[in-house]
């Protein structure tokens, strides 16, 4: 009788399990999660019929679940021990206690599967891609389209062309997208407006054009109308151009205060107070900051240093220009590297100062080092776990600095800080145009057709991440903090919020 | 009170009780100097106790001074002083700086509770010219019935390792005298280094008497752990980036400040410890990594 009633209690739950399972099926994020729900479940069944049979079987069932549980998997070796011990301290505990363990960590599982994760660009992964081409879809925004072969290692990022411009190779709708967002997105895909400051001053700029030709439409509350408009915006302004750290925080900031504002506010006034506040974003967190972070910064430059730079970083170059100014005698060694050679553009900002300058390209660092006294390096984002992400190339300065004990100082707004945590360069990045690596010397271009060799990529990397250890010192407008306390300026502003 | 008594106020403090830590000295005085302060407005008093600690500094330059200094200043106005009646402002502001001063008496105490229990039994410890918060954690770890011996560096110009020496002679620890540039070779046979610290850095790096930083990569060589033991009031808001990085006004003794006419020629008194160093800090707020002062500090200071 018993054998009975626990065989139809069996068939009853799986049967249920089984249609649960299918319906959400879907909703599963990794493999893992798929296989550890019937895993689980055959657990509980064969523990169920554990008086019939051994004991071992759900052991071995618990322990593999166990293992492959996402937060154990690093210690496999010893949750194995430590959860059969566990485990069958659970197992000579009465029956009912023991399915209401079983019933929590099926559910458990369950909702630990169906989390949502963060955003990571998938090309190589076609079930995202057709997610976002739907999405793109429903928004009215083209999809624009990879090019060229793409380096295994970085296949899961996008790779687009700057010959054509864009307007020759997708068609914008010009009545769903702003004339000011469409100029904006030109111009980051052709690379005239360039560097993480300029890309948000120049959004914010957009988006302020964007409000004050913005009507509310009847029936419709600004709060939640302008929200849902600027989310085709920034769909399109993704397709140009990945978007950078820093205007993300800028997009979150202009989100919070849309939907802040109270309801009875009237359209003109609504108006007004948001075009303010992203006028004070923009003094705050970039010029101002600026201005905060050069006094700090000159602190630090002592009569007679000699100081490298790398690329052309606003930021670094306004602070040079503001010690000068403050009668610091100093000299500048620029380093370039190709394909961008942004260091042009700083030597001659610096040059036109008056201050001395000299300049190389990065495969010479090692040989201008021993002469250098201080880095002065910028950053397009500061991680959360204190790696600096910048331009590429960045990460190698720092590396030989470090070698031959030089100081490194890294200068960032505070509104660069990302609760992103990487630890490499290939995770998250951005491919550029692979074309830009041909290059004609002597009247020959030798990679002319690179596209016709099969076993040729080219990589043109954009970004870089430096491990906090080769960082000595960041110099924010809150003060001069190590690279291992941005969480705690992120929780810091977290609260002032 | 005006600054001469001040000064005269902080020189007997540090006379009467030798055991005294030099910044608890000087918060002592600024204490008094508070009392006895005449001015009528909450400005007027701030900016005659920033006068009151510059001139402390003048006297006595080490930067536990400035830290402590500062410190207390910012515990005083961590209050709300919006009364009108200046008398209760001001009183408001003793009773927050008795308060502070017997938070700071209790320190050292509590990091010597802490930090007695990392030595084992059989331990050999090397540590570094006179510290009084070193010569109480060994005092703790001895009352606990360890058994442990101790090499102290002499610690020229001063030969305060040998006021050390003498003191753990008196506690019955068996101390050997090591001179300066032995370092290198007594490493090999030490479990560990503690040493204490004069100032801790935003970076979580060190200021000490001159010959720590040697010590500390000699012993990062031989792969030791270096600890440093410290109270909160040690932290300062400086941030070096290497040894010709750190002020000159802690670098030189005051006097020397005043007279020497090539600061060249003059030798330091302190050295910069670099956080990659230092294993371990125990200070009263718990036992911290260095990249964890800097969380510390940002809590201490805004």
């Amino acid at each position: 009788m018993f054998k009975m009633v626990n065989l139809s209690f069996n068939a009853v739950s799986f049967l249920s399990v089984c249609v649960l399972y299918s319906v959400l099926y879907h909703r599963f994020d990794s493999q893992e999660a798929r296989i550890q729900m019937p895993l689980a479940f055959l657990l509980w069944v064969t523990h169920n019929n554990a008086e019939m049979t051994t004991v071992d079987p759900p052991n071995i069932a618990m322990t593999s679940i166990m293992g492959n549980w996402p937060c154990n998997s690093a210690k496999k070796a010893n949750t194995g021990h430590i959860g059969t011990k566990s485990i069958q301290s659970l197992i000579m505990v009465p029956e009912v206690s023991e399915y209401i363990v079983m019933a929590f960590c099926f559910l458990f599982n369950l909702l630990s599967a169906v989390k949502r994760l963060p955003e990571h660009i998938q090309v190589d992964d076609p079930a995202v891609v057709r997610k976002l081409a739907k999405k793109l879809e429903r928004q009215q925004i083209p999809l624009r389209s990879d090019y060229g072969y793409k380096v295994s290692l970085f296949s899961h990022l996008h790779q687009y062309s700057r010959k054509a411009p864009l307007t020759q190779q997708i068609s914008i709708p010009a009545t769903v997208i702003h004339p000011s967002i469409v100029r904006l997105g030109l111009q980051y895909s052709q690379g005239i407006v360039a560097g993480s400051n300029a890309r948000s001053v120049a959004l914010l700029h957009a988006f302020k054009q964007v409000i004050q030709d913005y009507s509310t439409p009847p029936n419709e509350e600004l709060a939640r109308d302008l929200v849902n408009k600027l989310k085709p915006y920034i769909s399109f302004l993704n397709q140009c151009r990945p978007l950078s750290a820093s205007m993300g925080n800028a997009i979150k900031y202009i989100k919070k205060e849309i939907s802040n504002i109270p309801s009875q506010y009237k359209e003109e006034e609504a108006k007004k107070k948001l075009l303010s506040c992203v006028d004070s974003y923009v003094n705050e967190k970039i010029t101002l900051a600026a201005k905060g972070i050069s006094k700090y910064a000159i602190d630090k430059i002592s009569d007679g240093d000699v100081i490298l730079v790398y690329g052309c970083s606003s930021l670094v170059n306004h602070i040079l220009c503001e010690a000068f100014e403050k009668q610091r005698k100093f000299r500048v060694i620029v380093v370039d590297s190709r394909p961008r050679l942004e260091g042009r553009e700083a030597l001659r900002r610096l040059v036109n100062r008056g201050i001395r300058c000299t300049y190389v390209l990065i495969s010479a660092v090692s040989y201008v080092l021993p002469e250098v006294s201080k880095v002065f390096l910028g950053a397009h984002a500061l991680l959360a776990n204190g790696y600096v992400m910048s331009r590429v190339g960045t990460s190698q300065i720092a590396l030989v600095a470090k070698a031959y004990n030089v100081p490194v100082l890294v200068c960032c707004e505070t509104y660069k800080f990302c609760e992103r945590v990487q630890t490499d360069s290939f995770v998250s990045n951005e491919l550029d145009d692979p074309d830009d690596l041909i290059v004609t010397r002597k009247g020959k271009t030798h990679l002319a057709d690179w596209q016709s060799e099969t076993s040729l990529g080219l990589l043109n990397l954009v970004y870089d991440v430096t491990p906090p250890d080769f960082v000595d010192l960041v110099i924010t407008e809150l003060g001069m903090i190590p690279c291992t306390s941005v969480p705690v300026v992120l929780r810091v502003k977290n609260v002032d919020q | 009170m005006d600054e001469g008594e001040l000064v005269e106020y902080f020189r007997t403090q540090m006379s009467q009780d030798p055991d005294v830590a030099s910044a608890v000295a000087a918060i002592r005085s600024l204490l008094e100097f508070l009392k006895r302060d005449q001015s009528e407005t909450i400005l007027g008093l701030r900016e005659n106790l920033t006068k009151a600690i510059g001139r402390l500094q003048e006297a006595d330059s080490s930067v536990a001074v400035s830290s402590g200094g500062e410190l207390f200043l910012r515990f005083i106005s961590l209050t709300s002083l919006e009364n009108p009646d200046l008398s209760q402002c001001r009183n408001m502001m003793i009773e927050r700086g008795e308060l502070f001063l017997k938070k700071i008496s209790l320190s050292r105490g509590k990091v010597a509770k802490l930090c007695h229990t990392f030595i084992k039994d059989g331990a050999k410890i090397l540590t570094h010219s006179s510290s009084r918060v070193v010569l109480k954690v060994l005092e703790s770890a001895a009352a606990d019935k360890k058994r442990f011996t101790v090499y102290v560096t002499e610690s020229q110009p001063d030969s305060a390792g040998k006021h050390m020496a003498d003191k753990l002679r008196k506690l019955n620890i068996p101390v050997t005298i090591v001179l300066d540039a032995a370092v290198g070779y007594i490493m090999e046979k030490v479990d560990m280094v503690i040493v204490g610290a004069e100032g801790v850095v935003e970076s979580g790096g060190i200021i000490n008497k001159i010959g720590t930083y040697q010590m500390a990569v000699c012993s990062k060589a031989h792969n030791k752990p270096f600890y440093v033991v410290a109270e909160s009031f040690k932290f300062v808001r400086l941030y070096p980036l290497n040894q010709q990085d750190v002020p000159h006004r802690f670098k030189y003794k005051a006097d020397t400040l005043k007279t020497a006419e090539d600061l060249n020629q003059e030798h330091p008194i302190i050295d910069y410890t670099p956080p990659s160093l230092i294993t371990l800090l125990f200070t009263d707020l718990g036992v911290l990594t260095p990249s964890a002062v800097s969380d510390e500090l940002i809590k201490l200071y805004l």
